[in-house]
């Protein structure tokens, strides 16, 4: 459809491919396109010194595979998931710590990762939400998650789901109010509070 | 965010030497409080020292009192039985604040020196007294109901430490061990640790620069087994304070010996203290925030 606000410019058409891919291929080009001349280069300039600088290797461990990123000290967790990485499953909220959006596992405690950067978790072992599914096997607080419907647009539920896997094992989830507090670092501007809620303490009590 | 170099320390010294051959440096352990701040702007080290490494950890008993680890994270030293049991009121701080996943974070050194609230300080586009010095404090005229009262200046009202944890640590004396950069310790009390602004709000801490938190030792008392933190604010959870309270009393056969007594929230927690209510309670000991006396009187 054209219009004065959504001109038809000609992109990928929905029922051919969809907005998600489209948005991850031209975001790709765009990357390739902006992306300096540094980044080809290899990291051995500052191989030995302690101090890194500019554009480093570094490897981290995800979801149980050792994984490559080309990137700068500044590069937090979140960005190289998402942007180096295409592990897109994981989202940039506030950016800032406050909504929890970004939430993963280091070494079985879950972090905001947008408030941490890759260069310091390179010997820790880090779970996103992909790594939570075995195979076509949905974690059950994913199925949990589907049940009781916790959840309207969807995008502080990677989040919420990562949080509500720690606030069980955590043994934080055993009474609603207790669970309301340990999950009060994951905020949802739809409101589906009462069924995340829901969805958490039908896991913890089943555990 | 601005570019910046990374070293990772594994010794005091190392982390030394990396933060001095680079002016203007900054440690980094949690990173909640300074990547947040980078990202705003509002300050731009160009070297990172990761002292995440160490060997500032550990909760044990000692002969001066419950020595932590200033690289302890809030989540793993308040859900710890010690300090569960000894000292009720600081498991209690450290647990109603922030976030879980900030809590697992965040070092009990960085916590500390967590950064003031104040919306002006976190805002780039404002001057702050505190922030760059003489620009001005748009505080004192603008939105400042979620700022100190007790201890402000004229350039300066923000609750200059905002956090639960420190509050507790000076109802019950707590000392802190530092570092300095020539390998020297020293130890000094949580509540001669703050500043009053005054003409001054850049200068928060006596902590040298350069100089690292290496632990924090709260002295064994019958108050602190039996304290509690009371913290009010704008929501149920992950909220600032509007104002708190550590209390902890020594009673001994219904009767009341003694009682200590720290307020945060409102004030600047450059701590002073009083005896005002000696005669009614013979141990009565109260850390009334902001008088900047420093004084000390022990019913």
């Amino acid at each position: 459809m054209s219009s004065d606000l959504f001109p038809d410019t000609g992109g990928p058409k929905a029922e051919n491919d969809s907005r998600r891919s489209f948005m991850k291929q031209a975001g790709g080009l765009l990357g390739f396109a902006l992306a300096p001349p540094l980044a080809g280069q290899p990291d051995s300039l500052m191989a030995n010194s302690p101090v890194l600088e500019v554009v480093t290797k570094m490897t981290l461990r995800i979801n149980g595979q050792p994984r490559t990123v080309q990137a700068e000290p500044r590069v937090t967790l979140l960005d190289a998931l998402r942007e180096r990485l295409d592990l897109t499953g994981t989202k940039k909220g506030c950016d800032h710590g406050q909504c929890g959006a970004c939430t993963v596992f280091i070494d079985g405690q879950r972090v905001n990762s947008c408030l941490t950067l890759a260069v310091m978790v390179q010997d820790k072992e880090i779970t996103t939400i992909e790594g939570l599914a075995k195979g076509d096997t949905l974690h059950p607080m994913q199925e949990a998650f589907l049940k009781h419907d916790g959840f309207q647009c969807g995008y502080c539920t990677p989040g919420q789901i990562m949080s509500g896997v720690a606030c069980v094992k955590e043994g934080h989830a055993k009474t609603d109010s207790q669970c309301r507090k340990w999950m009060s670092g994951n905020l949802c501007r739809c409101g589906a509070y009462a069924n995340i809620l829901a969805a958490v303490r039908e896991v913890a009590d089943k555990a | 965010m601005n570019d910046f170099s990374y070293a990772q320390a594994t010794t005091a010294k190392d982390a030394v030497n990396f933060l001095t051959e680079k002016p203007q440096s900054a440690y980094i352990a949690g990173g909640t409080t300074l990547l947040d701040m980078m990202k705003a702007n509002l300050t731009e080290p160009p070297r990172l020292v990761d002292i995440t490494r160490l060997p500032f950890t550990g909760i044990e008993q000692t002969k001066d009192g419950l020595r932590i680890g200033a690289m302890e994270r809030m989540n793993a030293v308040g859900e710890h039985p010690l300090v569960k049991e000894l000292f009720p009121a600081v498991s209690e701080s450290l647990l109603l604040a922030a976030s879980p996943q900030l809590r697992n974070m965040a070092s009990i050194g960085g916590n500390i020196l967590q950064r003031t609230r104040c919306g002006y300080f976190r805002d780039a586009a404002f001057p702050c007294n505190k922030r760059v010095p003489g620009s001005g404090c748009p505080a004192l005229t603008g939105d400042n109901h979620n700022l100190a009262i007790l201890g402000v200046s004229e350039s300066c009202i923000a609750n200059a430490y905002p956090g639960d944890l420190s509050v507790a640590l000076a109802a019950f004396d707590a000392v802190l061990t530092l570092e300095n950069t020539k390998g020297k310790q020293r130890q000094v009390l949580v509540t001669n640790f703050y500043l009053l602004p005054g003409n001054t709000p850049q200068k928060e801490t006596v902590l040298e620069p350069g100089e690292l938190i290496v632990a924090v030792t709260i002295p064994m008392a019958a108050h602190a087994k039996r304290s509690t933190y009371l913290k009010v604010r704008e929501r149920a959870s992950y909220a600032y304070a509007l104002a708190s309270a550590a209390v902890g009393l020594d009673v001994q056969s219904g009767t009341i010996r003694a009682a200590h007594v720290a307020l945060g929230g409102r004030n600047t927690l450059a701590l002073a203290r009083s005896g005002k209510s000696a005669d009614r309670c013979p141990g009565y000991r109260s850390y009334i925030p902001g008088s900047g006396r420093g004084s000390s009187a022990r019913g």
